[in-house]
């Protein structure tokens, strides 16, 4: 800075300015943490629901900073991901919650403390779930979850057959079943339907599921990722999703009032997204700024309701609109939660197992 | 003896020695050694290592080739792939000759760019697009089967979306425009005096066309169906679009081992074996593909 451009204090300071520059010390206790990043770059590694600029624009424009939006699909591409960086390279990574202990395992998630999120407001189903801590430590935040179950048409599907579970078997559907592609979750409801809870299978179990999931193949005419499963639903090319939710279907019902979702009666299983820092980010104060900010109430409904998927925040905190609510069965949510289970933690081992058998399904 | 040397740019002279002519070699060396070689060489080494629990572990065993001729649903992952862009080559190359033989003996050669370019107009529309347009063409509430239930030939929607059947189409949709091309500036190539010479000498159009114009035209059909084969091969979007995944071509295989479980040494493994696959028809097809000739 130049000497001329100095302030000066030597003379006394104008009313009007004198007035201006105590409103704008008033002031600055608000915008200093903005100031504080300004011109920052965020790097976050996330799914697409992140990518919603709904979302990312208000935190961008508080703190003044840019969010560099990488999504994803699959923990795989991820870790391949993160192998592939520099230290320092990405900040905050979202990732399947059941997957965390195995990404901190990996040394690719930084433990988060205890204040970082407002642990009152979430699920406790959510914060007591297996993968909530990782040897005592928390590794990544619950902030969006929802369920693995069933999406139909209503008005060739009863809502009775769907709620049953054993509807992908059921020949009154054959060719009008399509599955979504994520052998992970839908094994598992697989074993919900045979009486099993994900959270105890084991590699002895896979036998029987996969004689199971084969005897499924002759009623499936698809098996694809979200946007496959929900353009064959809506196309009328198929009945029903299994696998699929209320994030398959809450973004389509305001134009497609036809579709429905539901769990089992036996029970959905609860899929969850955790948000976390990467270890050796150089932004952490910023990350952990952006990780308070979805989690907060507005970044809860934000995320809730994004543009790329619907499901449920993990905070009870979150802003939604009475519409919002309806659609994504608010107000059931206690009881949806109490009747579903949790996903297994994965093993590596019975992972690759897992994979196989779903490629020999795709195959069959 | 005469003074005058063999000219250093000529064939059979020492052009080899020319330093210029020389140096212009080295950036398509370098790009082949940066963008083929090596990271050929490191996905050979990667097949040989090991997933394990804590990430890959460089070792140099055969277990993932072992795992993979274990593994029958690999192994019909493989001949899936080979049933299908074969069909997709045949089917192709039957549907773009006659357009191409249209297109340069038939339209007047005024109109050729202008044809040309609508021929070429879907490559302009994105790949993904173009699969989900045909989904919605197929659909069993889309525009063929709507049609057909509305004139009556049909009650109940036929089964045409998420079939292997939908992704032959939408690869044929995409190949033949690129063998139009290819079997286009073979035809052209064919001088006129040798159809003329065989009319004279007695031949019948047929006899012309199977004597004179298709065996000319060989070698912009193999260069077509050639690179037909080899991008069909390898394409992940239209099986698992249109197919529906119902059926597991190697791409797909590569892409669940890499995605889901980050299994980077079995995908380097099914990838070698596309590779060779690759390189096997190529050899089919060595002596008929003279690129010089398109």
């Amino acid at each position: 800075m130049s000497k001329s451009s100095r302030p000066s204090f030597g003379h006394a300071l104008p009313r009007r300015r004198f007035l201006k520059t105590s409103a704008a010390a008033l002031a600055a206790p608000a915008i200093l943490p903005s100031r504080a990043f300004a011109n920052e770059e965020l790097n976050i590694l996330v799914w697409c629901d992140h990518a919603d600029p709904k979302l990312i624009d208000p935190f961008a424009e508080q703190f003044g900073v840019t969010v560099n939006v990488k999504t994803y699909e699959g923990t795989g591409t991820a870790i391949s991901l993160l192998d592939q960086s520099g230290e320092g390279e990405w900040d905050v990574l979202v990732v399947d919650a059941p997957d965390v202990p195995q990404v901190a395992e990996l040394g690719y998630l930084a433990e988060l403390p205890e204040d970082i999120a407002p642990w009152g407001d979430i699920f406790p189903q959510l914060t007591n779930a297996p993968w909530s801590k990782t040897d005592g430590k928390i590794y990544a935040v619950p902030e969006k979850f929802g369920y693995y179950g069933f999406c139909f048409n209503k008005d060739a599907v009863s809502v009775e057959d769907a709620r049953r579970g054993d509807i992908a078997w059921n020949s009154d559907y054959a060719g009008r079943i399509a599955v979504y592609d994520y052998y992970f979750p839908v094994m598992q409801m697989i074993g919900i339907s045979m009486g099993k809870t994900p959270a105890e299978l084991s590699t002895s179990d896979l036998p029987e599921i996969r004689e199971r999931l084969l005897a499924m193949k002759p009623n499936v005419k698809l098996v694809g990722d979200i946007v496959g499963v929900q353009n064959a639903l809506v196309t009328g090319s198929v009945d029903v999703i299994v696998g699929g939710a209320e994030f398959a279907v809450s973004g389509l019902v305001p134009t497609h009032p036809n579709l429905d979702w539901v769990i089992s009666d036996q029970g959905g299983l609860i899929w969850n997204q955790g948000i976390g820092i990467v270890s050796g980010t150089g932004r952490l104060e910023l990350a952990t700024e952006f990780i308070k900010y979805i989690l907060s109430p507005g970044g809860q409904g934000a995320l809730a309701t994004s543009d790329c998927f619907w499901a449920m925040p993990a905070s009870s905190a979150a802003t939604l609109t009475p519409e919002q609510k309806t659609i994504l069965r608010w107000d059931q949510q206690p009881e949806y939660l109490a009747k579903s289970q949790f996903s297994l933690l994965p093993d590596a081992d019975m992972d690759f197992q897992m994979l196989d058998i779903w490629t020999e399904f795709l195959q069959s | 003896m005469s003074d005058i040397q063999p000219s250093k740019l000529m064939p059979g002279g020492r052009w080899h020695a020319f330093p210029v002519a020389r140096l212009a070699l080295y950036p398509a060396v370098l790009y082949s050694l940066c963008f083929f070689v090596a990271p050929f060489a490191i996905m050979f080494a990667v097949s040989f290592w090991q997933r394990t629990r804590t990430g890959l572990k460089a070792t140099w065993v055969l277990d993932n080739y072992e795992q993979f001729f274990a593994r029958d649903f690999l192994i019909q992952a493989l001949f899936n792939s080979l049933e299908v862009t074969a069909l997709t080559a045949i089917i192709s190359v039957l549907v773009a000759y006659p357009l191409a033989y249209i297109l340069a003996f038939r339209v007047p050669q005024r109109w050729q760019q202008i044809v040309i370019l609508l021929t070429v107009l879907p490559f302009w529309t994105a790949y993904v697009v173009r699969s989900y347009s045909w989904l919605l063409v197929l659909a069993d509430n889309g525009i063929i089967n709507a049609s057909l239930i509305g004139i009556g030939v049909v009650s109940e929607p036929l089964t045409l979306a998420y079939t292997r059947g939908a992704t032959i189409l939408g690869f044929v949709h995409f190949f033949t425009m690129l063998l139009v091309l290819t079997i286009y500036s073979s035809l052209i190539q064919i001088p006129s005096n040798l159809k003329a010479a065989a009319s004279d000498l007695g031949a019948s159009r047929a006899q012309v066309f199977f004597r004179v114009t298709l065996p000319l035209s060989m070698p912009g059909v193999a260069v077509g169906a050639f690179l037909t084969f080899v991008i069909a091969i390898g394409d992940y979007i239209t099986p698992q679009i249109l197919g529906g995944n119902t059926e597991v071509l190697i791409p797909q295989a590569i892409i669940l081992q890499v995605s889901r479980s980050a299994n980077f040494p079995m995908a380097a493994v099914l990838s070698i074996v596309l590779m060779v696959v690759v390189l096997g028809v190529y050899a089919l097809f060595a002596r008929s593909l003279r690129m010089d000739r398109i």
